[in-house]
């Protein structure tokens, strides 16, 4: 700050006194480089404060960069968020790293610096913050109908007083009416913030209205600061009190929404790792123990897949998602046939030995993926297309778990289809149904029990490719899902897809609507006593089945 | 990558004499330190949830005793390592302990990550009169004679990080979030830090506090609350001391439902290079953590300490991280104290360490101080997009640790001081009297 209070302008970078004159200061600087847009005297060296080590120099020099505008100010802002932006260690010579080279970073020529004396500028949350309002302020002039939008978004989120004349002479420029109504909010926000110039009560009443009418989180937290501030008119306080009861209000509401949104999410977590379960418990009847191996197998298929997409061909990367689908399903069908065929098979009719014999192997998989590719995580990425979330009303509605969600559902349909639509599906139903009869009747059950499990794996693997999307991608992946997955083939009812269906639901939206209330580490235990009651009332579940074959 | 992870599970399958056996032989093939070996144990976890964690700190100790032979062992005699592996399973640790202890008589132990598994050891230790050195950061309020903590206090972690958040770099935090998992560090942590925010000015109503279970996936509902809770108009910052395997997708949900760290910053206590590893880091940036060490710290024995690692495990990727400098701390402050003292008797071992020094990785020192924890820098770190952390401040010095919380009612007056004349654990300055035996 010392070195800076010395240079002109920068002198005004006080903070209060910056508000009042900002508006009017940009204004000028604006008029004087549209007269004469390269003089160098005109404009201040306001990049030599990047060049010092202080982050509050660093911050307040982004600050005089957007204020002053000109074309080497957006350049310069995205180097420095993305870490291209390098100084000399001495003097003040900025360079940005550009991907053939080094370009000036004052003039935007190509420069060959001594890379020896150069170092990265400093970046904290305080300087991104101020760039990511410095980049708001320039492109709202100067960026696409999405990019100002985007601006006016953020400048609503801040609500920095300081930003009101930039909304003004926005707001005076646009026609666009999505753009006017954020842009609105955004100057209703920054009206009711502290270091707001003072305003006469009936404008802050419309800026309370106007909020109030947003709804939502930022509105809220305008509000109730507003509420709380002695720079407003008591009249307004006590609207912006009111304001914020009325939409907590509707939060309230749309929160049991967003309850039944993370509870369905849940629910179709369980439903993927417990579906592979179902068919090969559910309907084979063998107690796979390595059932969240297989998963895991599936997601480290998905990690391969993407790191073979990203050597061969990096533009596809973010589809390797697309692949990995067919590529775990296929890796964990086969795997499973291995497993039927060497293992399971000799143990049919003895569920202890089966239980044991492939919880041996689930350690034995564990033991091998942390020998092939290390103890530690590895790194799934989410695809840029599966990242962020959306609104949906109040419901804010995340695309990964939406994803997921419609995989489920899907995967569901599919299996669905299989088992009652295909020769394949009528021979599994009537080997599990009736073994000897089938095999009377010239179905190879051997061969069926083997694709049956492989079918069962092969959806597990799926469950995997999901699961790496969301959660941890390590050796343990599997353990955290196994007891999950039984308790939920258990609960809807053995041998039941719907059953299956019903039971993930129930359990996805019961844990989520309890965890609010009592917290998750109770909401967990609760939801165990709850279902072992349940259980004990219903032991088949909640769809058993029903006939002859049941019994035995 | 696979000559690596086959060589080094190879390692974690062997038995606990081979494994021992084969740190001997290599000890035995550069040859200058002559006689019987000077036995000493390494009590991490191989297998198990902590495996992830633990079996670094046990390959660090591998490391330095290979280096120390290579040098000429201790009092020329060559060392020994013997590894056990107390698989992630509390109970274990104890008896491994003992294993160690009144078995091989090793001459001191380096172990334990978890609290719980200290607390299981420590009776032992006690009893047999073993030597521990801690390289974990820890939640405090235990000064046992027979544990030297070498990682943080909380006095050396927890509040300088809170400071941080409070500051304006930090971003002037007005309220706060502590997030963890529901085990006894984080409780304690907790409990220390909504003491410590109560003192500087912070509401009850600002502090939020939630527990989660170990292992904990889906983060759904809790970051939907942090967001409502970050809406109230003032600064927001989020503590976490979620622990291990929950943080990625804690951190996935955090990115998914648009939190970065320039809206709520989340400062982490358990959150180092080694867990970032396996995360996707672009959404993350901004995110902080506290430690006494980073890798990114640009000193020359950092370099070097790292490039003896890289060339140890024989992969240029691998990545240090602070409960490794801890452990680095803690093993040289021994080799000092046995040559010191000429002996690696127990009593006379652990009455040489306090006020010794032995530098740190990142430039600095640390010194032993009376009540077994010693003196470290703190770091806050930011998280970058290539895995590692680009320190954004630190404390002007070292920060002495300090076993009993002073934010802490029942613990305010207490200190620890293994020399004499007082030689207690939990001395209490007010009534001038050693509160007995129960140190912890």
């Amino acid at each position: 700050m010392a070195e800076f209070a010395m240079s002109g302008p920068a002198a005004l970078s006080g903070r209060k006194m910056r508000n009042g004159v900002r508006g009017i200061f940009a204004a000028v600087l604006l008029s004087l480089l549209f007269i004469q847009p390269h003089n160098a005297r005109a404009d201040e060296d306001v990049f030599a404060g990047l060049a010092t080590t202080q982050f509050n120099t660093i911050a307040s020099s982004v600050d005089q960069i957007a204020q002053q505008g000109g074309p080497r100010a957006l350049p310069v802002l995205r180097a420095l968020a993305d870490r291209k932006l390098f100084a000399t260690r001495e003097g003040d010579g900025l360079f940005i790293r550009t991907d053939s080279g080094w370009e000036d970073a004052r003039s935007g020529a190509s420069a060959t610096p001594d890379e020896e004396t150069l170092r990265p500028v400093r970046v904290n949350n305080r300087v991104r913050l101020a760039v990511a309002a410095a980049e708001a302020e320039l492109e709202l002039v100067s960026g696409t109908p999405a990019e100002r939008q985007a601006s006016a978004m953020l400048f609503y989120q801040r609500h920095d007083p300081a930003m009101l004349p930039a909304i003004d002479k926005a707001l005076s420029k646009t026609d666009d009416v999505t753009l006017k109504n954020t842009l609105q909010d955004a100057r209703a926000a920054a009206l009711l913030s502290p270091g707001a110039p003072v305003s006469d009560a009936q404008a802050q009443q419309q800026a309370v209205a106007k909020l109030k009418a947003a709804g939502g989180l930022d509105a809220r937290g305008v509000l109730a600061q507003a509420s709380t501030s002695e720079a407003l008119d008591p009249a307004t306080r006590k609207a912006a009190e009111a304001a914020v009861s009325s939409i907590d209000f509707k939060l309230k509401l749309w929160g049991f929404g967003q309850d039944a949104f993370y509870g369905l999410s849940l629910g179709s977590v369980l439903l993927l790792a417990a579906m592979g379960l179902a068919i090969t418990f559910g309907v084979m009847g063998v107690i796979n123990m390595a059932h969240g191996e297989l998963m895991m197998i599936g997601a480290y298929t998905t990690w391969l897949t993407q790191k073979a997409v990203l050597s061969v061909a990096p533009a596809l990367g973010s589809f390797s998602l697309v692949l990995a689908i067919p590529a775990a399903f296929l890796v964990c069908g086969a795997l499973g046939i291995v497993i039927e065929r060497g293992l399971i098979r000799f143990l049919y009719g003895r569920p202890l030995e089966t239980l044991l014999a492939t919880w041996g192997l689930s350690l034995i998989l564990q033991q091998v993926i942390r020998s092939l590719f290390g103890p530690t995580n590895v790194a799934v990425t989410t695809p840029p297309w599966l990242s962020g979330s959306f609104h949906l009303g109040g419901i804010e509605v995340t695309i990964d778990r939406l994803a997921i969600m419609i995989f489920a559902v899907v995967v569901m349909a599919g299996l669905m289809l299989v088992l009652r639509r295909t020769p394949l599906g009528l021979e599994m139903r009537a080997v599990t149904q009736n073994r000897r009869m089938a095999a009377l009747m010239g179905i190879r059950t051997a061969r069926v029990d083997a694709l049956t499990f492989g079918l069962g794996s092969g959806i597990a693997g799926l469950a995997g490719v999901a699961v790496s999307q969301i959660d941890n991608v390590s050796p343990n992946l599997g353990q955290s899902y196994i007891i999950d997955s039984f308790l939920v083939v258990v609960f809807g009812g053995v041998g039941n897809l719907w059953g299956t269906l019903a039971a993930a639901a129930t359990l996805g939206v019961g844990g989520k609507a309890l965890e609010p209330l009592v917290g998750a580490v109770s909401g967990k235990i609760l939801l165990l006593v709850l279902v072992i009651l349940y259980i004990q009332r219903h032991p088949r579940g909640m769809f058993p089945l029903r006939g002859r074959g049941v019994e035995s | 990558m696979s000559p690596r992870f086959s060589r080094r599970d190879f390692t974690k399958f062997s038995l606990a004499a081979s494994a021992a056996m084969l740190a001997g032989v290599r000890g035995a093939a550069a040859a200058t330190p002559k006689g019987e070996p000077i036995r000493i144990g390494v009590l991490h976890s191989l297998s198990g949830t902590m495996a992830i964690s633990e079996t670094t700190l046990k390959d660090v100790i591998l490391m330095l005793v290979e280096l120390q032979n290579r040098k000429g062992g201790v009092l020329g005699r060559p060392l020994e390592a013997v590894v056990v592996d107390p698989a992630s399973n509390w109970p274990l640790f104890a008896e491994k302990a003992r294993q160690l202890l009144a078995v091989d008589k090793v001459a001191s132990v380096f172990g334990c990550w978890t609290s719980v598994s200290r607390k299981s050891v420590l009776p032992v230790f006690e009893e047999l009169n073993g030597i521990l050195f801690y390289p974990v950061q820890y939640e405090g309020q235990e000064c046992s004679r027979n544990v030297f903590y070498t990682g943080a206090a909380p006095n050396q972690q927890a509040i300088p990080a809170v400071d941080y958040l409070l500051s304006a770099d930090g971003g002037g935090a007005k309220r706060f979030a502590l997030i963890g998992t529901d085990y006894v560090y984080p409780r304690t942590t907790n409990q220390i830090l909504q003491n410590y925010l109560k003192s500087k000015g912070i509401a009850d109503a600002d502090i939020m506090v939630n527990y989660t279970p170990f292992g904990q996936s889906d983060w759904q509902t809790i970051v939907s609350q942090l967001k409502a809770f970050g809406s109230a108009g003032k600064k927001t910052a989020v503590v976490s001391t979620i622990n291990g395997d929950a943080n990625v997708p804690f951190y996935k949900e955090l990115g998914a439902q648009g939190i970065s760290a320039t809206d709520i910053p989340v400062m982490a206590f358990s959150v180092g290079e080694e867990e970032l590893a396996g995360m996707d880091t672009k959404p993350l940036v901004g995110q902080l953590a506290a430690w006494n060490y980073f890798e990114s710290i640009d000193s020359p024995a950092n370099k070097s300490f790292i490039k003896e690692w890289h060339d140890y495990t024989k992969n240029p990727k691998r990545t240090t991280n602070d409960p490794m400098e801890a452990s680095y701390i803690g093993f040289n402050l021994w080799v000092q104290a046995v040559e010191k003292v000429g002996s690696t008797d127990h009593d006379k071992v652990i009455d040489a360490m306090v006020g010794l020094k032995q530098a740190n990785l990142t430039g600095g020192t640390a010194q032993v101080l009376p009540n077994h924890h010693i003196t470290k820098p703190v770091y806050i770190g930011e998280i970058q997009d290539d895995g590692q952390f680009n320190v954004v401040w630190q404390t002007p010095k070292e920060v002495p640790g300090m076993a009993w919380s002073p934010y802490v009612p029942e613990t305010k007056n207490l200190i620890g001081d293994w020399t004499r004349p007082v030689s207690c654990g939990n001395y209490d300055t007010v009534k001038k009297a050693c509160l007995g035996a129960k140190h912890g």
